[in-house]
């Protein structure tokens, strides 16, 4: 007797954590479906972006910007010496301490920038808004630089922050105009569609198509694969799944091994991201399979053994170098210099042709070639490099 | 009780490591760091940073007492982060309505856990960790992102003050009041350290056991939704990543033991709780300020939970001897 | 069923291999109807070369399982393996920095710094009286931070193709099986010592005594630091082991161990061992591990959604657990 009473309890209990937050989010309608990310007019307007020329110095694309409505900055000139403050939502991962690296560098260009000042938010929105209003208290910052963790969340610390002194979003935006520029990159839809397109003109009738994700949820992660999504979906390519990474290469390499166990074959991958493009080759290579059409980034593994192995492979950038450009704009809001409201920084892809410009094998694994740092001070140790031979 | 001559002795001594931490805080900010460490607005800004964390750290203080453990909150933070800016919409009439519903989201989970721990006779340990992952895959399968947001009216309970003390540390410290009159002026309170310190003889001596830890389970889980309604009133709209990124399981354990209760229950208390939380406020604004990469701290706060318990163990040791 | 024919003469011939039946732990059943299973839904599943490529994505989860038994079996946890195996990798890149001269010595080094977590967490628990719980999470916290410190937060340096045999490469021209992964071969040998370690040593009796009642192994003249410091080591020596194959297997990042301890944890449960200590099993915590890699596995090739394996885990978690606790409790 007891002894179904406890079966009783346990499938009680278990009904009961399973089935309200489960109720309650179907109550609102449809299961969400990733499609919902997709936005056709910000879609086609980043289409457009990626085609436009974008102003300024070629040699210098971190100053660049496309399509840019430029606004007055002199309210907010101010006598050097200043103290930059920056919030940053965390060093969690490579392309964050790259950024940061480059950053840093680039702040020591600039003997007019007395005081840098960091916070450290460790991934955690609870502890960014902490840090922006212990930044905010000091009273010390003349200009307040934001890499926010995640973009709602950060809104109102942000506005907060424009009340009183003048403020700069990077990467990640927030809800709100009052930041004097946002810089970023063309964005998500630009970034997923070049990798997506590159798959449907090369790969072969009826080829099966394995996407690998980092996460879900996360909107800049969401867009890339909203528009991937969308343009297989017109190209009516198969593809046989969808799976979620972790960002985590172990986990990457057993999913592509489950997948080539089923299917014996897969002729292109689509990635998110990166970070595990090598150990998705690798799981081919220790397979005996041939390597299909890839996807990754501009970090070094992956495109040294693109080179290698003369891979059919693309790198849609999400350049590291507008942490750079985040310095340069406060110094010209400073100075009282007109700054893009937003400034939208060109983001290259790497193909084959113009692969060898970016593979640089002196530095580490995990360095991104788009970090335009090569002339700043400390280069390439700094960035964990060797000096090149 | 006479259980709490040895917590009301140990509470000090927690207090005296939070002022030295604070005061080497004080110095070596001024020494190399920038800011203001002794502006009102500093200390006020370390306040609000303890509050998420100090409210889930009060409920793991009862579930640790009683010698069980709680590592699901995390994942209910985000259930009830998520689920409250779902429910609410953006509409200040949805609120009462929303609140309630994670209330009792709240005491379900509370209840789950503390049935399984007690009629299934799991391990806390696993069972929470299980509830925890079943919590997690359910609402990652459910939502997938900021689901709704809460009205910019529900933010007051983060931002708002009352007088120049920020409304949310307000709260905070009624909580910890309120918890301590529970444990130390209450039946209940009793009966919770007699269950902690030895679990056959409060049997044995009438109390209801299971009725107790049960109890202290909900208790946990109704902080860890209070928790979760501030953390999302502070955001604005909640994630599923709220919760784990926090990292609220693992943090409000270490908080509670270095506040000096026992894992083992039975010895401690929530004002010991508030200094371990205080303590680790201290910490990230003292390394912001002198701008020390954050992974030293993350060394530093580990032997920290490590010497602080050990601290307690050998002296307890000492006067046992 | 069985009862109720209990009389006829045919049941009785079949009770006594019903019986020894029945003595088999349920975890066998449980992980052959997995495989049985993944075989349906892959039929390529069977063939050695697969079979033994599933068995390498596994090893280091079996690994680890392996050595956390020991510490559990004390009546102890230890969380921070996780760490320690991003401490590892991280470690073994920065060490080597792709030089494989320097392999060698780097693996010496990472198990060293193996070596030294696990004496300073036994140290601590039998010495300062700190619960395993809190010495291993300090550690689980103080490691990651030490990893990302070393490191600067980013993977440096590569990882040399020597350092990377283990996780990676396989034994070429074995008879029968044609290649072997490494891995393989190195959790056979893992195995076979500690299921010998624990159950056919002194030691092994006097980890289960320390776990059973640690005061009756006192008085018994067991020497309990001893006891709690090796198989703290057992299980940091674990976890450099999985760390160092993990990172042949698929190369440097910096989460590479995040959640391997509750992992190592839960598949020692579901192997039947009991966390209160005194009681646990080898080959069965090893069977417990590669279940959940089956579990995985299978869950991967049904093709249900990633969110709802997280639900799937905990329910088995806390199923298994409540399993074992009604057991015990009938058994008593």
């Amino acid at each position: 007797m007891t002894k179904n009473l406890k079966y009783l309890v346990l499938s009680v209990i278990l009904l009961a954590l399973v089935v309200p937050p489960t109720v309650l989010a179907q109550e609102g309608g449809q299961p969400k479906s990733s499609s919902e990310f997709f936005d056709p007019e910000e879609f086609a307007r980043q289409l457009a972006l990626l085609d436009m020329e974008p102003e300024g110095p070629a040699d210098q694309p971190w100053l660049q910007a496309i399509d840019p409505e430029w606004v007055d900055t002199t309210q907010y000139k101010k006598e050097a010496p200043w103290t930059i403050c920056f919030s940053n939502a965390g060093n969690f991962n490579p392309w964050r301490v790259v950024g940061f690296t480059t950053m840093e560098a680039e702040v020591e260009l600039h003997p007019e920038i007395a005081n840098f000042v960091v916070t450290d938010a460790e991934g955690s929105d609870e502890k960014q808004i902490g840090d922006i209003a212990d930044l905010l208290a000091t009273g010390e910052c003349d200009l307040l630089i934001v890499s926010p963790m995640t973009t709602a969340a950060l809104t109102p610390a942000v506005e907060q922050a424009c009340e009183t002194i003048p403020t700069i979003v990077f990467d990640r935006g927030v809800n709100t105009d009052c930041p004097v520029t946002f810089i970023s990159p063309i964005g998500g839809y630009a970034f997923g569609a070049a990798a997506a397109r590159f798959i449907v003109d090369n790969l072969p009738e009826g080829g099966k198509v394995l996407a690998l994700r980092i996460s879900p949820g996360v909107d800049v992660l969401e867009t890339r694969w909203a528009a991937a999504e969308q343009i297989f979906m017109e190209a009516g390519v198969n593809v046989i799944g969808v799976e979620f990474t972790g960002d985590d290469r172990a986990t990457a390499r057993s999913i592509v091994e489950d997948y080539l166990e089923r299917y014996g074959e897969i002729d292109a991958v689509w990635m998110d991201a990166g970070a595990t493009s090598l150990a998705v080759i690798e799981a081919f290579e220790d397979m005996g399979v041939e390597i299909p059409i890839i996807t990754g980034e501009d970090q070094q593994d992956f495109l040294v053994k693109w080179q290698e192995e003369g891979l059919t492979a693309i790198a849609p950038t999400y350049p590291t170098f507008q942490w750079r450009t985040a310095i340069l704009a406060a110094i010209k809001i400073l100075s009282g210099e007109p700054v893009p409201k937003k400034w939208v920084l060109p983001q290259p892809t790497i193909t084959n042709e113009n692969l060898a410009e970016h593979v640089q094998p002196n530095m580490p694994p995990q360095h991104y070639a788009l970090c335009g740092c090569e002339e700043l001070p400390g280069f390439p140790e700094r960035w964990g490099g060797k000096p090149a031979n | 009780m006479k259980l709490s001559v040895p917590l009301r002795r140990r509470i000090p001594s927690i207090y005296i490591v939070l002022l030295l931490f604070y005061l080497a805080g004080w110095v070596l900010v001024s020494l190399f760091g920038r800011g203001t460490w002794l502006s009102g607005t500093n200390l006020s800004n370390m306040a609000v940073r303890s509050v998420a964390l100090g409210i889930v750290a009060i409920g793991q203080t009862f579930t640790i007492l009683v010698g069980s453990l709680d590592l699901s909150v995390a994942y209910l933070i985000s259930v009830v982060a998520v689920m409250a800016s779902y429910l609410m919409q953006g509409d200040p009439d949805k609120v009462p309505q929303a609140i309630l519903i994670v209330f009792g989201i709240g005491v379900g989970v509370g209840l789950a856990n503390g049935l399984i721990i007690t009629k299934l006779r799991l391990n806390a340990f696993i069972a929470t960790v299980g509830t925890g992952l079943l919590m997690q895959g359910v609402l990652n399968a459910s939502f997938e992102n900021f689901a709704g947001a809460v009205p910019a009216s529900f933010q007051d309970f983060a931002y708002g003050k009352l007088g120049p003390f920020p409304a949310p540390v307000l709260l905070l410290l009624l909580i910890a009041a309120l918890a301590a009159f529970v444990l130390e002026r209450t039946r209940f309170g009793a009966h919770l350290y007699a269950v902690g310190g030895n679990r056959s003889t409060a049997r044995l001596s009438g109390v209801r056991t299971d009725r107790v830890i049960i109890a202290a389970h909900v208790i946990a889980s109704l902080m860890a939704t209070i928790s979760g309604l501030f953390i999302v009133s502070r955001l604005r709209a909640g994630a599923p990543w709220v919760g784990p990124d926090g990292a609220y399981d693992i943090e409000s354990v270490a908080a509670v033991v270095v506040g000096g209760t026992a894992l083992s229950g039975g010895r401690g208390g929530v004002g010991g709780t508030l200094a371990g939380v205080f303590i680790f406020s201290v910490l990230d604004t003292m390394f912001n300020q002198l701008g020390i990469d954050p992974y030293l701290k993350q060394v530093f706060r580990g032997l920290i939970i490590i010497a602080a318990v050990a601290s307690y163990s050998v002296r307890s040791r000492e006067t046992a001897a | 069923m069985a009862l109720s024919t209990r009389t006829t003469p045919f049941t009785r011939v079949l009770r006594k291999p019903l019986k020894m039946v029945a003595a088999i732990p349920a975890i066998y059943f449980i992980l052959a109807a997995l495989l049985i299973w993944i075989s349906f839904e892959n039929p390529n599943f069977p063939q050695p070369e697969v079979f033994l490529a599933f068995l390498r994505r596994a090893t280091p989860l079996l690994i680890l399982a392996a050595g956390q038994l020991f510490v559990i079996v004390t009546g102890g946890f230890d969380l921070s393996v996780g760490s320690l195996i991003t401490l590892t990798v991280l470690g073994g890149a920065l060490l080597t920095d792709g030089n494989a001269d320097r392999t060698p010595l780097a693996i010496v080094t990472l198990y060293l710094i193996g070596l030294g977590v696990g004496i300073f967490n036994g140290l601590v628990v039998s010495y300062l009286r700190v619960s395993s719980f809190i010495t291993t999470l300090g550690m689980l916290i103080a490691l990651k931070g030490a990893a990302l410190l070393w490191s600067g937060g980013a993977p440096a340096g590569y990882l040399p193709d020597n350092f990377r045999i283990f996780g990676r490469q396989n034994l070429e021209g074995v008879p029968y099986l044609g290649k072997v992964p490494y891995a393989v071969i190195i959790l056979v040998v893992y195995s076979l010592v500690a299921t010998y370690l624990l159950h056919g040593t002194n030691f092994g009796k006097k980890a289960l005594a320390v776990g059973d009642n640690p005061r009756a192994a006192a008085l018994s003249g067991i020497a309990i630091p001893r006891i709690r410091i090796a198989v703290f080591v057992l299980s940091s020596i674990s976890a450099v082991t999985a760390g160092i194959l993990l990172g042949g297997f698929a190369g440097v990042s910096m989460n590479v161990g995040d959640g391997y301890e509750l992992e190592a944890i839960a598949a020692v449960v579901l192997g039947g061992a009991m966390l209160m200590g005194g009681k646990g099993s080898m080959p069965t915590a090893i069977a417990g591990a590669l279940s959940l890699r089956a579990l995985f596995t299978l869950l991967n090739l049904l093709g249900l959604p990633s969110p709802y394996r997280a639900a799937v885990q905990g329910l088995i978690i806390i199923g298994a657990a409540a399993y074992a606790a009604f057991r015990s409790q009938s058994e008593s």
